[in-house]
């Protein structure tokens, strides 16, 4: 009955439920932080707009944002990886997502920044839909923890109508 | 005698049906999970760098498929027509069609620094039905284990062995 072997597989799964139990209540005491970021977003410059050989329309810019979003980190928070994205509608597609710059935050001190920029990813449309297109800016954050659950939100910024001419 | 003898046969049979139980509740709470998730493997293990500092080789993820849309920014799981391994990256272009609800997908790894056309086998977008799922929970270290075994196959032989054999000889 209290062989070695008994009691070292006793002390394993005692020790493999309590740590267990606390990667849990690591992951639910997320729960109790009600975050409150903020950003804004400007675009400052279309530097290029033409359409591409195959038809699609393609479009290249600048701007500037500034965000804070210290509060979305946790003691359970590994890092926070956070994305502007256009989003659009054209008469073939309900839904158009293009991501346009992106970044990993590792800590809460990069949290809080301000950046100007060009668009890291291309931002073509599927067909010639851009020209005097309206589009909204989302920033889109998306909370890695170091175990548990994992949590996305996003806030709507100001959106951008492109100009009516290629350039 | 005959009495040792049956005692002997019922304790081997209760082995036998102690290890049989064992094999089948790991199967229903695998199985069982394929049913709640909506996904063929509710647990992926990390074998790539290409997600890191978020997703380590050797980390796990849970993932879930509901009927929700794909949208940017979640993380998938998906494999490509003639691929055997899935591959775990972020969505980063969505465009929806709006008659049919189809979806043309542009996925990239975080640490990449070029987006997944080149895996994609030929297409240019990932579709729907290329996707396993999608990553809801993160658990760190535990896929090591699996990595292990099946990178070093005979610890995975030792290690049924000496069980095996602790199951035959215990007492208990």
């Amino acid at each position: 009955m209290h062989s070695v072997m008994l009691r070292a597989n006793a002390l394993l799964t005692f020790s493999v439920t309590i740590l267990a139990l606390m990667c849990a209540m690591a992951s639910l005491s997320d729960n109790f932080n009600s975050p409150s970021p903020t950003a804004q977003v400007q675009v400052l410059n279309i530097y290029r707009f033409q359409k591409k050989r195959n038809g699609d329309d393609e479009v290249s810019l600048t701007f500037n944002m500034s965000a804070n979003l210290q509060s979305l980190f946790t003691w359970n928070t590994k890092q926070v990886f956070v994305f502007l994205a256009a989003e659009y509608e054209t008469p073939k597609n309900a839904l158009n997502q293009i991501s346009l710059w992106d970044s990993i935050l590792p800590s809460k001190e990069d949290a809080k920044f301000w950046i100007q920029t060009t668009n890291k990813y291309s931002f073509v449309d599927q067909g010639s839909n851009l020209q005097n297109k309206d589009f909204n800016l989302t920033l889109h954050w998306h909370v890695m923890p170091k175990t548990g659950k994992m949590f996305a939100d996003k806030i709507a910024m100001t959106g951008f109508r492109l100009p009516e001419t290629y350039r | 005698m005959d009495s040792i003898k049956s005692l002997q046969v019922r304790r081997t049979l209760h082995q036998a049906l102690s290890l049989g139980m064992i094999i089948v509740s790991a199967l229903i709470i695998w199985k069982g999970l394929m049913c709640i998730t909506g996904t063929e493997s509710p647990v992926v293990v990390v074998l790539s760098e290409s997600m890191e500092p978020g997703f380590r080789r050797g980390d796990i993820l849970f993932l879930h498929m509901s009927r929700d849309p794909i949208r940017a920014g979640e993380i998938v799981v998906y494999n490509v027509d003639g691929r055997d391994i899935p591959i775990v990256h972020r969505v980063i272009k969505v465009h929806e069609r709006r008659d049919t609800g189809e979806v043309d997908i542009l996925t990239k790894g975080d640490n990449n620094d070029d987006d997944d056309i080149s895996l994609y086998a030929g297409q240019p977008w990932l579709q729907r039905h290329h996707i396993m799922g999608r990553a809801v929970g993160f658990l760190p270290y535990v896929g090591w284990a699996t990595i292990i075994m099946t990178e070093k196959p005979f610890i995975k032989y030792i290690l049924i062995g000496v069980l095996g054999l602790l199951c035959i000889t215990s007492k208990d």
